[in-house]
Order: structure tokens, then C-alpha cells, then sequence
């Protein structure tokens, strides 16, 4: 390799610097700019002339100051401490940022991602002299009362190890060593980096075969999410994008939350870091705040550390995901990403495609979700990893054609479509049921823990979702003849659609029950309506007239079901009893 | 030591360049001293080796290319401020033009700001009393939030926001505030109208202006939002007070934004306003707010005149995805006379359930807002429904429901410019209105509440 040489500005405009006398300097290397010191990294070489984003704000730079390059591509320290933490979009710890530099944050910050003080528990889990490879499992750290932290071996070591010790170590202290085949050691520590840009290496990539439960009715059971698979949530604003992925930060069903602020609002970070430490997860009892690792990079920091922050959030969620647990990652929004991609290239001078934006960002967005995925994790003990991404998009304007959009759907595999006309009715989520899609569907039986249940839940929304379908074209026709006209039938498939609708798709995240369904209660949930929905039919051919049916009391129980307490579904089953009584009462008054 | 060049190259549009320019840097600002001595100043775009471009703020007229000097001052554009700089009223880049003294600088801060760190950033949840009913009853404002008024050319949004900045308070506490007011290309007659309304009021003496009119240079106004903006900063955060910023009007500003762009003959994105034009607001958006530790705080009410109305066009679309919320003004209400004409359901604060409740406003709030939000939208509906088929046509479920939207109109809505309501009376008239429907109507207010709270409006 070349010797890195260090160069000089020659020109600086908003975020993108070039310098000359750049030799040996390779592509997105990481370098350092200015008598300040400003992180930047090379995005493109012409000779010995580079092109730098800088991720800092470039005010006050000029020609002639110094640029150093550090040789070493943007990285992030992957270790303990990573829970729990809240990170700017290159890893620096806002936390950190505010003892040090005070609430704004300023330029030329070193701060390293991981704290250097503190002390970690380290188990090791094989022995001293035994054979390893990259990735094995050499001991265990417990992070935080949910995760139990792997020490992997770094990538590209194999040999043997020796001097694990059982101790307490801080992230830079050596836990042992290992002795290459060639007599080499590698020195052992709780901490590895990794560079951002490249997806961390796996044994074999898997088919999705799971559904990730996210207790999100509309979600779960209409347009469901694998483990592994890719989700994307485009909207307008204000129809509740940023709550639907506040919504499955919260109560998904995944070991490890990575969720990403990018290029999005101060205020709604401020929201989940209050918020998230005093929630409980459902499945562990544990304050949620112990599984996530947040990255904001909010809409007035550096445009080009909004660029990498997606990249920062992939990483550390792919590393997680290579200790065998179930991994989700949001990242909100992508529009955003995209928008700073377009920002460095046209200070670039690139040709444009589309709206303005870089020709490859149908690419940039493809090979960014293709780092999710169901995987063999490397090295052993075997065990398998799942990261599913949820990306948010926000088009302008609400327009679907948008580019970003578009690239999107190129690659997800699920479709959540926020409509404006839904929010406004104050339908949440305001997930559009005829517009959405998800092609992870005929993995839901499995999910449920029994199979048989699972099995009949997805003939009910396949029912259900024909009714919705039956609704939309009825409801043309109600519009231009009156309900009158239509059978009575047809009436009772639009009342149940209504029920289905506000009873089931509608779902409360600010009530303290109902923004979280377990599955099994779901399945009563939608039983219980269609259940209403068969007993009026009965009704109505045993000439029972709809208005009768439409009166009954238990439909306002049917309405409040989903506020019942989640550990009393028999509460829920038990309402089916007393449509079956009412109903019976119809039949006595018209008999007697 | 300032070095002074005189070796202007080009000229085109806004922009300047200088050549032979040693040792300048990135976003600093420069004095341009014209052949008649006349004085401009600019900031520096972009340096490529010893070529500076520079934007003139005041314009390119009369410059020439070879008598003009320029000065490189070796800092960014920074603001003097101390607390004399209440009741006064600066130009657009922050020089005083009310004739008065000179401001003694307790200190000069950069006009561009940093960015809060999000750590360091404290929830907004004290409740705003605007004494506007739809802001304070169904879209309440709270302490540090961000929300913008989307109004259109011949929509009264001056008379708005010069009640919001008359009335805002927060109930019962005397603390002390203060209204931060940057007008950029507005009519002399709108920016008159609310410096008059302050003056009348007393108002002025708490209040700080910046004024660029429509005849003032167009690229001044790039700076002027950020130069009000440090100095709420500076009596947020350091002073203590708590500042009602108001931007008037932002579309202008974006039109300045997109003059600069095309000179620099980016590549435009949509309807050729540049492609950081999100990031762009948002650094201007984004500094409202509360800090931790920190008394004060930063209240920010943008206005936006929507070209036709359109809430799809990149200025308000962007805006709304700052924001936190939009009140949006409407022009079928302003026509049957209805002040101010807030389009209620399109209109949304997105903190509104953090500022209110048992301790902020009252217990009944929340589910007051949804009923009345729920009730005007089958409302509307209904008086679409009849100028379709004609009120005879309707339902006398529906014909409830119409009246009821045309109360609301009239009552709720509806105020005038004057009336401070204050938030009991709000909900109050709220409870007022709802009266007209039977207990089980009201569907989304728990039964004890309408125990609690309907009685005394139904014995009326």
C-alpha cells in the first residue's frame, strides 16, 4: 500500500470538501480536516484530489488547512455498552456530548463510542487452548438485565486460544490471546470495529419462516412482518408514521431494538428517551430501555452524518443479530438518508437522475435492506440470527410515485401505506387495509404457539379481509342508491366491516391496554366479530330484520373488547355467549 | 489584521466573485465597500483555491467589477446582544433602524447556531393559553413546540398571529416573556399593523423585531430568521424568558433560498427550490425548544402563505415535516366571516396530549376535543351532503349533526381578533355546544365525565 500522505484544502462548499496531495488515500477512507479536526470521508478520488463529506459543520474552513488521513474506513466500536446508549449518526455518545461540550453540540469532538471506564463481567465460555474461529463464542458479558452480550472472535482471526480469564475488564482491556497457525497472536478484548459500509459476514443467509409478533392488530394479522424480512411505512405527515415505528420499537417481539433518528425531529427523540425507560416489555417485565440502542441524528445536525447513520444503525443491529438473537431495526425515515445522498452528490457536481437524486440511490436503498435477513450466524456454537428492517418513508407530498418510495418498493417485502384521508378520520394506525401488502403472510400460522389456532386465524383475516374488500365497492353503490336498495345481506357485510374497521383495525397506542395485543388475543378478538357476523346472517334468513340485529347491546361490548385486560381473553370468549343469547331473544320476540 | 481585495471578477445575479483571496474560509462574512463608498456586506459561498464566491445580501446593483473593495472580516455573521435589545426594532441582517442607540454588546453570538444536542433537549408539555379556542381547546400549543400557520395570499394570518403574540401566556404564572418578531419581505403595511398592535397593547416593550420588507433585498432575508432566531436564543437561555418567535412569512424566505440555488446554478429539486431545502428549515425549525436546566425557552409560530392554497407544495410540505403540527387557516370560513378561520380538521398539534390534563388544563380535556372534532366531521359531512341533495334530504340525524357544525362554526370557532377566551371558558362552550346530543351520542367522553361536566348546560 501506498504511503498515506497528508493533503490540503483546495475547496470547501457546505459539507463537501476536496483536497489535493491526497496520496495512497482509497475510498471512503476516514480522514480528518482542518486545524479543528472535523471528521470527514472521502466519497470520491480523481488522481491525488479527493472529495470529503464531512460530517461536521464546515464553517470557518478554508484552503491550505490540513487534511489527515486516518487510512482506516468509517468504523463502529461493537461491544458492551452498546445498550441503552443514544448516539449521534458516526457513534459519538450524545450523552457524553452534552458533560463534555454542553446542550449544543460542536465541532471536533474524539469522544469514542464505547465507554472507556467502565468495568464488564467476562465469562468465558470455552477453554483456554481450544481451537477458534472468527465469530466463535469465546465468553459472555451480561449487558443489561435483558441481553446477554457474546464475545465473538474478531473477523479474519483462527487459532487457538489462551489466558481467558474469568474478571472484570473494561472494552480496551486484553481478555486473552490467540496463537495463529503461523505463530502470530491476535490480542482478545470485549471490544472489536467494524467497518459501517460492509455487511457483516454470516455462515449461511435463511428464508424467512416466522412471523415478528409486534402486538399491532392491522399489522400482525393483515400485513404481517417476518423475522428477517423488510418492512417500509410511507406517509404523508402527520399520519402517524413516526408513531407506527415508536409503536413497534416499543412491542415487538426481537432481543435487540436499533432504532434510527435520522434527519428527523429533536423533540421526538426527547419523547422516546423519556418514555422508553419507563416502559415495561411485555414479554420480560424489564424496562424496554434494556434491549434498545438508539441513533439520532436529528434534522439540524450535519447533513452528511445523517448520510452514515443508517449504516452506523445496520452495523451494530447485524452484530447483535451475529449472537443469535432476533434483531429489529427502524429507521426513521429513509427519506431523510436519501435527501442527504442527494445533498453530498450535488455539491459533488454528480449527474442527477431523478427529482435531483444520484442515480445510484435505487442501489444505495437495495443493498442497504439486503442486510436484513434470517441467518446461520458464523462460527460456533450454531445459532441463528434474524434482523428485520422497518423503514419509514416520508414522499412529498404523500406521493406514492415519489422516487424514494419507488426504489423502496423495489425490495420490501411489506407495505404498510399510510393514508392522509385515514389519519384525518382519526383512524390509527392509519394503515390503508386495501392498499397494503405483505408477503410474509403464510408464515402467521407458525408464529402462534398453537398451530391449529394459528391455522384458523389466517382463514378468519382472509374472511375478513374479503368483507373489507366486499365493503369498498358496496359502499360506491350506498353512495348513489342509498342503503336501502342494497340486500340485507350486503348490510350486514358493511355493519361487520365497520366492526371490523373501528373494533379491530383501529388500535389506541395512547391507551395503556390496547396499544399491545398478544396474538392469541387478537385471534378472539376477530373471532368474536365474525362470530357477530355469522349470527346475523342466521338471523336474517330466519327473516330477522337487519335494524334488530344492528340494535343489539353486545355490540357496544364488542366495541370495548379490546380494552379487556390482556391476561383475561375468557372475558372476550365470554362475550361470544351473549350474542348467541340476544340473538336468541330476537327469534322469542318474533315467535311469541 | 482584515485584508481588502479589489479584485472582483464576476458578477452574476446575488453572487460575487473574488479572486486571488488568500486564507478565506467557508461561511465567514465580508464588507463590500462600493466606488461611491456606500457600504454592502456578503458571506462567503464557497472557496475554491484562491476564488471566493461570495452572496451579497443587499444585491449586485451598482457593484463594479473593478473599483469595489472587499473586506474579509474572518468570522461568521455574529449578533450583538444584551437585554436592550427588547423594544427595539432591527433590519433584516440585524442593524437597529428605529433610530436609536447603537446596542452595547453583552456578547456576540454567531448567527447560524448549533445544533441542540437531542440529550440535552427537555420535553415541551407546559401548556400555551393562546385564548384562540381552536388552538387552546382542540390544538393546544405547548412550551417549546414548533407550529406553523398555513395561510394563503387574503388570509387574515397577520391579524392571527398578532392576537397570538398579544394573549399567549401560561395560566397562572407572572414569568416573564417575550415576542421575537422577523417579517421578511412582508408589506410595510403588514409588518405597520403588528408593530402598531404591539405598541397599542404595551406589547412592544417585551418585544423584539426584525424587520425585511418586500422592497428590502430579497437575500437578506436568508439571514433574517437566523438573526432573530440567536436572539431568542439569547434571552431563552441565558435571560430566562420565555420567547414567542414568529416568522412571517417563510415562503419568502424559501423563494430567497431558491434565487441563491439558481445562481449557483445548482440542480434544482422540486418546483427548483434546491434540494436542502429540508435540511435548510430544519435548521431554522429545529432550534425551538427547551434545554434541560435551562428556564427559559423558544416557542416558534411560523407563517406560510400556501401558493393556492396547495399543502402538497415543497414549502408547507416540508414545513409540516418539521413541525410539530400545522394550524391551517381556511379561506370557505373566511368567507362566511368566520375569525380567525381555522380549518379545524386538517389542523393538528402533534404535542397537544402533553400539555393538557388534570394538572395542565382540566381532567375532561382530552376526550372533550376528540367528541368535538368527531361531532364537527359528521358535521361537515352532513352540510356537504346538503348542498348536494338539499336540507330537506338529510336525515334528522344528520340535521343534528349540521346544525351542530354551524354552532360550532359560529360560536367556537368564530371570535374575533379580541377576545382572550380564557381555557375554562374554552372547554366550557365546548360542553356548551355538546349539549345539543343525548348522553350515548357522546362516545368518546367517558359517562362520568358528562355527569361531572354536561349538567349545568343542560338545565340552561
Amino acid at each position: 500500500m501506498a504511503e498515506l500522505k497528508s493533503g490540503r484544502i483546495i475547496k470547501v462548499a457546505g459539507p463537501v470538501v476536496m483536497a489535493e496531495g491526497m496520496m495512497g488515500a482509497r475510498m471512503y477512507d476516514v480522514v480528518r480536516v482542518g486545524a479543528e479536526n472535523l471528521i470527514g470521508e472521502i466519497v470520491e478520488l480523481r488522481g491525488e484530489k479527493a472529495s470529503i463529506q464531512v460530517y461536521e459543520d464546515t464553517v470557518g474552513i478554508g484552503p491550505g488547512e490540513e487534511v489527515v488521513n486516518t487510512g482506516a474506513p468509517l468504523s463502529v466500536e461493537l461491544g458492551p455498552g452498546l445498550i441503552e446508549s443514544i448516539y449521534d449518526g458516526i457513534q459519538r455518545p450524545l450523552d457524553q456530548l452534552v458533560e463534555a461540550q454542553g446542550e449544543y453540540i460542536k465541532r471536533g469532538s474524539a469522544i469514542p463510542g464505547l465507554r472507556r471506564e467502565t468495568k464488564w463481567h467476562f465469562k468465558p465460555t470455552v477453554d483456554n487452548g481450544s481451537e477458534v474461529v472468527a465469530g466463535d463464542v469465546v465468553g459472555e458479558v451480561q449487558e443489561s438485565t435483558l441481553v446477554n452480550h457474546k464475545i465473538m472472535v474478531p473477523a479474519g482471526a483462527a487459532g487457538k486460544v489462551d489466558g481467558l480469564k474469568e474478571g472484570d475488564y473494561t472494552v480496551d482491556e486484553i481478555i486473552g490471546g490467540m496463537t495463529h497457525a503461523d505463530g502470530s497472536k491476535t490480542e482478545l478484548k470485549l471490544m472489536q470495529k467494524w467497518p459501517v459500509r460492509r455487511p457483516r459476514l454470516v455462515k449461511q443467509r435463511l428464508n424467512p419462516n416466522k412471523v415478528l409478533i409486534t402486538g399491532q392488530r392491522v399489522i400482525d394479522a393483515f400485513f404481517p412482518i417476518a423475522r428477517g424480512g423488510t418492512a417500509c411505512v410511507p406517509g404523508p405527515f402527520g399520519t402517524g408514521k413516526t408513531v407506527v415505528q415508536h409503536q413497534l420499537a416499543k412491542w415487538v417481539d426481537a432481543d435487540v431494538v436499533v432504532y434510527v433518528g435520522c434527519g428527523e425531529r429533536g423533540n421526538e427523540m426527547t419523547d422516546v428517551l423519556r418514555e422508553f425507560p419507563e416502559l415495561i416489555d411485555p414479554h420480560s417485565g424489564e424496562p424496554l430501555m434494556k434491549r434498545v440502542v438508539l441513533l439520532a441524528n436529528t434534522s439540524d445536525m450535519p447533513v452528511a452524518a445523517r448520510e452514515a447513520s443508517v449504516y452506523t444503525g445496520i452495523t451494530i443491529a447485524e452484530y447483535y443479530r451475529d449472537m443469535g438473537y432476533s434483531v429489529a431495526l427502524m429507521a426513521d425515515s429513509t427519506s431523510r438518508w436519501a435527501e442527504a445522498m442527494r445533498e453530498i452528490s450535488t455539491r459533488l457536481e454528480e449527474m442527477p437522475a431523478e427529482e435531483g437524486y444520484p442515480a445510484y440511490l435505487g442501489a444505495r436503498i437495495a443493498s442497504f435492506y439486503e442486510r436484513a435477513g434470517r441467518v446461520v450466524c458464523a462460527g460456533s456454537p450454531e445459532r441463528e440470527g434474524s434482523l428485520s428492517v422497518i423503514g419509514a418513508v416520508s414522499p412529498p407530498g404523500g406521493d406514492l410515485s415519489d422516487t424514494v418510495v419507488q426504489a423502496t418498493l423495489h425490495v420490501v417485502k411489506v407495505f404498510w401505506s399510510l393514508q392522509a384521508r385515514l389519519a384525518q378520520q382519526r383512524h390509527f394506525p392509519a394503515i390503508d387495509w386495501l392498499t397494503s401488502y405483505s408477503f410474509y403472510k403464510q408464515h402467521l400460522p407458525d408464529s402462534f404457539d398453537d398451530k391449529q389456532m394459528g391455522k384458523e386465524f389466517s382463514e378468519m383475516v382472509q374472511q375478513a379481509m374479503t368483507l373489507l374488500e366486499q365493503e369498498s365497492q358496496l359502499i360506491e353503490i350506498v353512495r348513489l342508491v342509498g342503503a336501502e336498495s342494497i340486500s340485507a345481506q350486503d348490510r350486514m357485510a358493511l355493519e361487520t366491516s365497520k366492526s371490523i374497521r373501528e373494533d379491530f383495525l383501529h388500535q389506541n397506542a395512547f391507551h395503556k391496554v390496547d396499544t399491545f395485543t398478544p396474538v392469541e388475543k387478537q385471534y378472539e378478538l376477530l373471532k368474536l366479530i365474525l362470530h357477530f357476523h355469522q349470527a346475523g346472517l342466521t338471523a336474517i334468513d330466519n327473516g330477522i330484520d337487519t335494524s334488530e340485529i344492528f340494535k343489539l347491546p353486545v355490540r357496544e361490548d364488542i366495541a370495548r373488547a379490546s380494552y379487556i385486560d390482556n391476561n383475561k381473553t375468557e372475558q372476550v370468549i365470554a362475550i361470544k355467549e351473549s350474542i348467541d343469547e340476544q340473538v336468541k331473544g330476537l327469534y322469542e320476540a318474533v315467535t311469541s | 489584521m482584515l485584508k481588502e481585495y479589489k479584485t472582483v471578477s464576476e458578477i452574476s445575479g446575488p453572487l460575487m466573485m473574488v479572486e486571488g483571496v488568500d486564507n478565506a474560509k467557508y461561511g465567514h462574512i465580508v464588507d463590500i465597500e462600493l466606488t461611491d463608498g456606500s457600504m454592502r456586506h456578503g458571506q462567503i459561498l464557497q472557496v475554491e483555491g484562491d476564488k471566493v464566491m461570495v452572496q451579497v445580501f443587499e444585491g449586485t446593483a451598482g457593484i463594479d467589477v473593478s473599483g469595489t473593495t472587499v473586506r474579509f472580516l474572518g468570522k461568521p455573521m455574529e449578533l450583538a446582544v444584551s437585554p436592550d435589545i427588547l423594544g427595539r426594532v432591527f433590519s433584516g441582517t440585524g442593524v437597529p433602524i428605529d433610530n436609536g442607540p447603537a446596542i452595547i454588546p453583552k456578547k456576540k453570538m454567531n448567527i447560524n447556531g448549533s445544533p441542540i444536542n437531542p440529550y440535552a433537549r427537555d420535553y415541551p408539555n407546559e401548556f400555551i393559553q393562546t385564548g384562540i379556542s381552536t388552538i387552546d381547546g382542540l390544538n393546544p400549543l405547548v412550551r417549546g413546540q414548533k407550529l406553523p400557520i398555513f395561510s394563503g395570499a387574503g388570509l387574515p394570518h397577520d391579524e392571527m398571529t398578532a392576537q397570538l403574540a398579544r394573549q399567549a401566556s401560561v395560566r397562572g404564572k407572572g414569568e416573564s416573556f417575550a415576542v421575537v418578531f422577523a417579517a421578511m419581505g412582508i408589506t410595510f403595511e403588514a409588518a405597520q399593523f403588528f408593530i402598531n398592535d404591539l405598541t397599542n397593547t404595551g406589547a412592544i416593550e417585551r418585544a423584539v423585531l426584525f424587520i425585511n420588507l418586500a422592497n428590502d433585498p430579497a437575500i437578506e432575508r436568508i439571514s433574517t430568521p437566523r438573526v432573530a432566531l440567536t436572539a431568542a436564543e439569547y434571552l431563552a437561555f441565558e435571560e430566562d424568558m420565555h420567547v414567542l418567535v414568529i416568522l412571517n412569512d417563510m415562503t419568502n424566505y424559501c423563494e430567497a433560498l431558491r434565487e441563491i440555488s439558481a445562481a449557483r446554478k445548482e440542480v434544482p429539486g422540486r418546483r427548483g427550490y434546491p434540494g436542502y431545502l429540508y435540511t435548510d428549515l430544519a435548521t431554522i425549525y429545529e432550534r425551538a425548544g427547551r434545554i434541560k436546566g435551562k428556564k427559559g425557552s423558544i416557542t416558534m409560530v411560523p407563517v406560510l402563505t400556501m401558493p393556492e392554497d396547495d399543502k402538497t407544495h415543497p414549502v408547507p410540505d416540508l414545513t409540516g415535516y418539521i413541525t410539530e403540527g400545522q394550524i391551517i387557516m381556511s379561506r370557505s370560513l373566511h368567507r362566511k366571516a368566520i375569525s380567525p378561520p381555522v380549518d379545524v380538521l386538517p389542523s393538528l398539534s402533534r404535542l397537544k396530549d402533553k400539555g393538557i390534563g388534570p394538572d395542565k388544563t382540566r381532567e375532561d380535556h382530552a376526550s372533550l376535543y376528540n367528541q368535538l372534532y368527531a361531532g364537527y366531521a359528521r358535521g361537515k359531512e352532513a352540510q356537504e351532503l346538503a348542498t348536494i341533495l338539499g336540507e330537506a334530504a338529510l336525515s334528522e340525524e344528520d340535521q343534528k349533526y349540521m346544525r351542530f357544525a354551524n354552532e360550532f362554526e359560529s360560536r367556537y370557532i368564530s371570535q374575533g381578533y379580541y377576545e382572550n377566551r380564557d381555557i375554562m371558558e374554552t372547554l366550557d362552550l365546548g360542553w356548551e355546544l355538546l349539549s345539543m346530543f343525548d348522553d350515548v351520542e357522546l362516545k368518546r367522553i367517558d359517562k362520568d365525565m358528562i355527569e361531572k361536566y354536561m349538567p349545568k348546560f343542560r338545565n340552561k
